[in-house]
């Protein structure tokens, strides 16, 4: 037996330290919360990541971001500062800009979202974000149609942040790294050699990254994780390095963290993980763990497919470098080897010619339909380069071979575009289920290559350039 | 006055700080138990047996019960005493409830219910309209049918037909707290039951039934739920029951809650709705006659689809003049959740089928869909002076109290619809890829539950010593801002400020036998028996202060917080103080009942409704046609809420009406897998909108004018009537895709992205 099952957790929840002994590592921060604190402010709507109704304000040493209590572990709390409702009034009782302003304009009706937002609400006016719609994307209000909740947030806007929301992380403070109780002196390393070395030992340990998938392991379907290791304990797997030809990220960079890393140099990239999940999705989720996962409807493969970027792994000493696509075998399967993990990926420097398009039910928080993460460059009226990957499509995300060919060493026009359109469909076999049928998932596919065509003659492609 | 205010919803400062209570909320005694359900994954069958011995050695599990294990009538329906609390010999859908766990947490409750094995001989599942038809299985013997004039020689006689057909989704209700009750036992058996319910009454009735004993043993309360919609009508009976008994049975508290998933995959939803029709009208688009057949799958159980599918016949002319029309209605049985009330309760169905109508008419034409609705409406109340008679429904109830018409001219001149509608079409003659569309949808809808006896209401209000008051009724707050708009009547009659009102749980033991808050009627019923009860104790504290001062008690005044005669001003505690010493009662009791109301539902004749409340929508939209991705740009509201008792909650319910009714028919899509299997069972797979799917621009306004009604101070019910609202961005969309193409789009809902292309697509083909 190694890894934890059983914890040392300490954390600072609401400007008080909390220290916790021989807690189930599995134990999801809204259950304690509700069951063992009676906080029961914070509520679950749907115990998935989903609905917000959980979210909490969790502050470390990169500053404070909203999170979904109900898929977050107790063990990734550790060193860090949490800030539930009944702590975002101060101290002494007097409300947050952000409450009073609810009030005023009406932004609550049956009052169960409610706590979420104001968490949110207060977290986005912590750090001064003024983009609502994404600060709010992960929040589902089903009573007040939100126009009055996002008065209340551009209301409160300007007014000032009160002291006690700039929480101090304990990590900051002292070093104190969790303990393992049922199996003293197995505890996973936190330096990366360490660790990979103890993996390989122990290869059937679940690695948890930022848990926004296996969160839903345990509260949807009841597995028993048996031994695991939080990656968040791992520096080195953290953090962005640049060099001339490339930026390489770590495997635990979140996508919050990615959109940064990314957007002034892919905004299309930037513009899909926007789109990803919610933010507080985001601020756990890490790219690593969406490209582990091997889902054929994770929206991080394709963009990176398309990007030509390379995926690092590791088991034991021994490393080794593969173009991302290679990763994704077949369904359910990936090139991974017993006792080998992600430790990074890295994504070439070169001149943007990427466009990313998603489809999906709604466009915030939803996962894709189809997304089409479509590089194609063109010199003197040739295409010389074109890397079409999709999710959605098949068992994997995938490259679109056929279609590339019809593309590479053509003339850019529409006629090769219609070409490849039509060459699309040797490429896939798509599946029909609650997101799309088959058909639809062809039909558009092919449709972003006619959007890219049109999109690059500067036409007005999505409705989210029009306005009334 | 407190009445009129714009004031916060009642709970408004619990809200934003985590403090309002909702029933997981409740602290528990130690040794509280949980429950869960284990459910059936076959659609049709029947049960031979249960494997339950892992269930029962699964981690923190108390007991296991099933349906032999249950002493006395454990039924939880509230019609046709069609639901067994759990399976006994058949199964008739994937989720129907098979047995109980009781277990020392929620989550061990769950995964233990897991564990069972099912003996179970599958039988052939009736899952679609088709099939159901086709076996005749249905909730009453045959179609009903309500008529007017002559629909068929009239259609015969008509210069000009359409006819087509169109499906419209159901919805889930995603309340964002899910079902919920806790139940505490109590000395005799008897049980004191705390549910996230619209009806505490018929929660007692049914644990009265399931655990043997009279009403009297059971008591209910609700403070609040975490939104309702009509999804906590009915579909709260079974976790109320199941914990009462299993309370009874170990003594101990039980509590019981749905998780997301179990809660989409065991409650019934809205009914969806296939609507065929024929229509005939001139070649202005005056309608001369429809015939309209309603298709509804009612589910497994009867639940409340009978009158939710009368309401729908109901509402199948929305806000037009019919001379001649025929409605057939069929209420399917399938092997499905049982479909159940939501907002609207077949309303919203009924007349998004006559829209669609108006639609398909003005696109033959090619004529302004919103010139050819103006045309068809029902004639204005301030037009019929001179005029003969009013202009009749098709179940002949005279509509008196028309403003559609002043309305929607209102509106379009606000919204500038014309030039906007102009710019659309010079916009879509511009770009090939994306398009806009902008439409007009009205709305007119019934106010009164149908089931007439349901009209009642009653309150019981008491005025302590020290002036303070004690304010309770039979409604139930879900978000609505009921508790608050009632507490401004009880602070309107006694001219006290609202602070002297404490607001109470709704308690079967103070209020009985009480109506589901539904129907709209909240306000309108719980309202009145508030005033009455307020007056009632007003008489008694004027009559006796006159007495002191040798005068009338209408000489007695209440106001701002003081009670007044002559030049004498008493502060209202003293008052109460006063009429306290005199032996007087502060307490009494309120009762209203609806007047005016008369209704067949057999014969689809008389005067179901008391009033009717009205309001218009315009939309507009924009769609991708390489994708059928859409987007709602601008929508402006002119809602006719009477003189609103509280113009703040009032705009709340109507934008949030809006939203809701707008997801409805575009992103919120169920869908049954082959087997019955409900495979958007989550918010991860079912999509209800999201912040950002709100209107760019949204423009709200009330209808300024009172209710000719006599309704409390003048005020209109206003709950359900803004969902329909949501039409409007369904024919703004269909709109939009009449741009790409000369063919009629049969666009059907929900118009997700896929639809709208699919749509796209036959509005190309020529």
């Amino acid at each position: 037996m190694a890894g934890y099952i059983h914890m040392d957790v300490s954390f600072r929840l609401n400007g008080k330290d909390v220290a916790l002994t021989n807690v189930t590592a599995t134990t999801t921060l809204l259950d304690w919360l509700r069951i063992n604190q009676n906080l029961t402010g914070t509520k679950e709507g749907c115990n998935e990541g989903d609905c917000g109704a959980c979210s909490v304000m969790v502050t470390d040493e990169n500053g404070a971001k909203a999170l979904n209590a109900c898929i977050l572990f107790l063990p990734q709390l550790h060193g860090k500062a949490i800030r539930t409702v009944e702590g975002i009034a101060a101290p002494d009782g007097t409300p947050h800009a952000v409450q009073t302003e609810m009030i005023t304009h009406h932004g609550s009706q049956c009052g169960f979202c409610t706590p979420g937002f104001i968490v949110s609400m207060a977290t986005a006016h912590l750090n001064g974000e003024t983009d609502h719609d994404t600060a709010l994307a992960g929040n589902l209000c089903r009573c007040t149609g939100y126009a009055p909740i996002i008065r209340a947030a551009k209301a409160a806007e300007t007014a000032p942040i009160p002291k006690h929301m700039h929480d101090t992380p304990p990590i900051l403070l002292a070093k104190n790294i969790p303990g393992e109780r049922e199996s003293a002196g197995a505890e996973p390393p936190t330096n990366l050699d360490a660790f990979a070395s103890w993996y390989e030992q122990n290869p059937d340990t679940t690695l948890i990254a930022g848990a926004t998938d296996v969160g839903l392991w345990v509260t949807k379907h009841f597995t028993n994780l048996g031994q695991t290791a939080f990656l968040n304990q791992i520096p080195e797997l953290r953090g962005m390095t640049e060099t001339d030809e490339a930026i390489h990220v770590g495997a635990m960079t979140t996508l919050t963290e990615l959109y940064e890393v990314i957007k002034d140099r892919h905004p299309s990239f930037a513009q899909l993980i926007q789109r990803y999940g919610s933010t507080q999705v985001r601020n756990a989720a890490t790219i690593g763990g969406n490209v582990a996962n091997g889902s054929p409807i994770g929206d991080g493969s394709p963009a990176l497919i398309a990007l030509g970027a390379t995926l690092h792994l590791r088991k034991g000493a021994k490393v080794r470098e593969i173009p991302i696509a290679d990763f994704f075998i077949e369904y359910g399967k990936q090139d991974r080897a017993v006792g080998e993990f992600i430790t990074g990926i890295t994504i070439p420097k070169v001149a943007d010619n990427l466009h990313c398009y998603k489809l999906s039910k709604r466009f915030d928080q939803d996962i894709s339909a189809v997304c089409g993460c479509l590089w194609v460059e063109v010199k003197d009226d040739v295409i010389t380069t074109a890397r079409l990957a999709y999710g959605g499509m098949a068992g994997t995300p995938k490259r679109a071979s056929a279609a590339e060919a019809a593309l590479t060493n053509k003339p850019w026009n529409e006629n090769t575009i219609r070409t490849a359109m039509e060459a699309l469909k040797s490429d896939f076999s798509p599946l029909s289920d609650m997101r799309a049928s088959a058909k639809y998932r062809m039909q558009t596919a092919q449709n972003m290559l006619l959007r890219l065509w049109h999109e690059r003659n500067g036409e007005t492609t999505s409705v989210h350039e029009v306005t009334a | 006055m407190s009445i009129a205010k714009p004031l916060p919803h009642d709970a408004a400062a619990l809200h934003v700080n985590g403090s309002a209570r909702y029933v997981d909320d409740i602290p528990t005694p130690t040794g509280t138990l949980h429950l869960a359900f284990g459910t059936s994954p076959i659609a049709a069958g029947t049960l031979n047996g249960m494997d339950l011995d892992a269930v029962r050695s699964a981690t923190g599990v108390i007991s296991v019960m099933t349906a032999d294990d249950l002493q006395h009538d454990t039924d939880v329906s509230p019609s046709a005493h069609d639901e067994p609390l759990l399976a006994k010999d058949t199964v008739a859908y994937v989720g129907q409830p098979m047995f109980l766990v009781i277990a020392t947490s929620h989550t061990a409750a769950r995964a233990a219910a897991r564990r069972a094995q099912y003996d179970i001989t599958e039988g052939t599942p009736i899952f679609s309209i088709e099939d159901a038809l086709a076996a005749n299985s249905r909730f009453e013997d045959g179609p009903r049918i309500y008529s007017k004039g002559t629909a068929s020689t009239a259609l015969a006689a008509s210069t000009h037909t359409v006819s087509g057909s169109l499906t419209m989704g159901g919805q889930e209700h995603f309340y964002l707290e899910g079902q919920a009750a806790l139940a505490l036992p109590s000395e005799e058996g008897d049980v004191l039951v705390h549910s996230s319910t619209q009806h505490p009454t018929e929660i007692q009735h049914k644990v009265a039934h399931a655990i043997g004993k009279p009403m009297h043993a059971v008591r209910v309360e609700t403070r609040r739920m975490g939104g309702g919609f009509g999804g906590k009508e009915s579909q709260g009976n079974a976790l109320a029951v199941a914990c009462a008994i299993a309370a009874l049975a170990t003594g101990k508290p039980c509590k019981m809650r749905y998780d997301r998933d179990d809660d989409m995959i065991i409650t019934g939803k809205r009914h969806d709705f296939r609507i065929d029709y024929t229509c005939g009208f001139n070649a202005k688009g005056l309608i001369q006659a429809i015939d309209v057949k309603h298709y509804t799958r009612c589910g497994w159980a009867q639940d409340l689809s009978l009158p939710v599918a009368d309401r729908a016949m109901l509402h199948a002319d929305n806000a037009y003049n019919l001379p001649n029309i025929r409605i057939e209605s069929h209420r399917l049985k399938t092997n499905m959740q049982s479909a159940t009330a939501y907002r609207g309760f077949g309303g919203p169905q009924g007349m998004l089928g006559m829209e669609r109508i108006i639609d398909h008419v003005a696109q033959k034409l090619g004529a302004d869909p919103a010139r050819v609705r103006q045309m068809n409406y029902y004639a204005s109340a301030g037009s019929l002076s001179g005029k003969m008679k009013p202009d009749s429904t098709p179940y002949g109830q005279e509509v008196t109290d028309s403003i559609i018409a002043e309305l929607s001219k209102s509106l379009l001149g606000s919204s500038n619809y014309d030039d906007r509608r102009a710019a659309v079409k010079a916009w879509n003659a511009r770009n090939p890829i994306i398009k806009r569309g902008i439409a007009l949808t009205p709305v007119k809808f019934g106010i009164s539950f149908t089931l007439t006896h349901l009209n009642q209401a009653g309150a019981l209000v008491h005025v302590y010593q020290d002036g303070s008051i004690h304010l309770n009724h039979g409604g139930t707050e879900m978000g609505q801002g009921l508790f608050q708009k009632v507490a401004q009547v009880a602070a309107s009659r006694f001219g006290v400020p609202l602070e002297l009102i404490k607001i109470t749980a709704t308690d079967t033991a103070k209020v009985p036998n009480t109506s589901a808050t539904a129907a709209s009627s909240g306000s309108d019923l719980n309202g009145m028996a508030v005033k009455i009860a307020c007056d009632t104790i007003r008489d008694r504290m004027s009559g006796h202060i006159a007495q002191l001062h040798d005068c009338t008690a209408s000489e007695v005044t209440f106001a701002d917080g003081h009670v007044n005669v002559g030049a004498k001003r008493y502060s209202f505690a003293e008052a109460a103080q006063l009429t306290y010493q005199a032996r007087s009662s502060l307490s009494a009791t309120g009762f209203y009942k609806t007047p005016d109301i008369e209704w067949d539902r057999i014969k689809g004749k008389g005067r179901p409704f008391f009033y009717f409340a009205y309001g218009a929508a315009i939309t507009e939209v924009a769609i991708d046609t390489l994708t059928g991705e859409n987007r709602i740009l601008r929508t402006d509201i002119l809602h006719d809420a009477g003189a609103s008792l509280n113009p703040a909650l009032d705009v709340g319910q109507i934008e949030g009406g809006y939203v809701q009714g707008a997801g409805w028919l575009t992103t919120e899509e169920l869908v049954w897998d082959d087997n019955g299997r409900l495979r958007t069972h989550a918010p991860s797979t079912y999509k209800i909108p999201a912040c950002s799917d709100r209107p760019d621009i949204f423009n709200v306004a009330l209808w300024d004018g009172e209710n000719p009604a006599d309704t409390i101070y003048k005020s209109k019910a206003v709950g359900e009537p803004p969902f329909m609202l949501g039409m409007s961005a369904f024919f703004a969309l269909s709109d939009a895709i009449a741009a790409c193409g000369p063919t009629f789009s049969d666009l059907q809902a929900p118009a997700t992205a896929e639809q709208v292309l699919s749509a796209i697509g036959r509005a190309r083909d020529v």
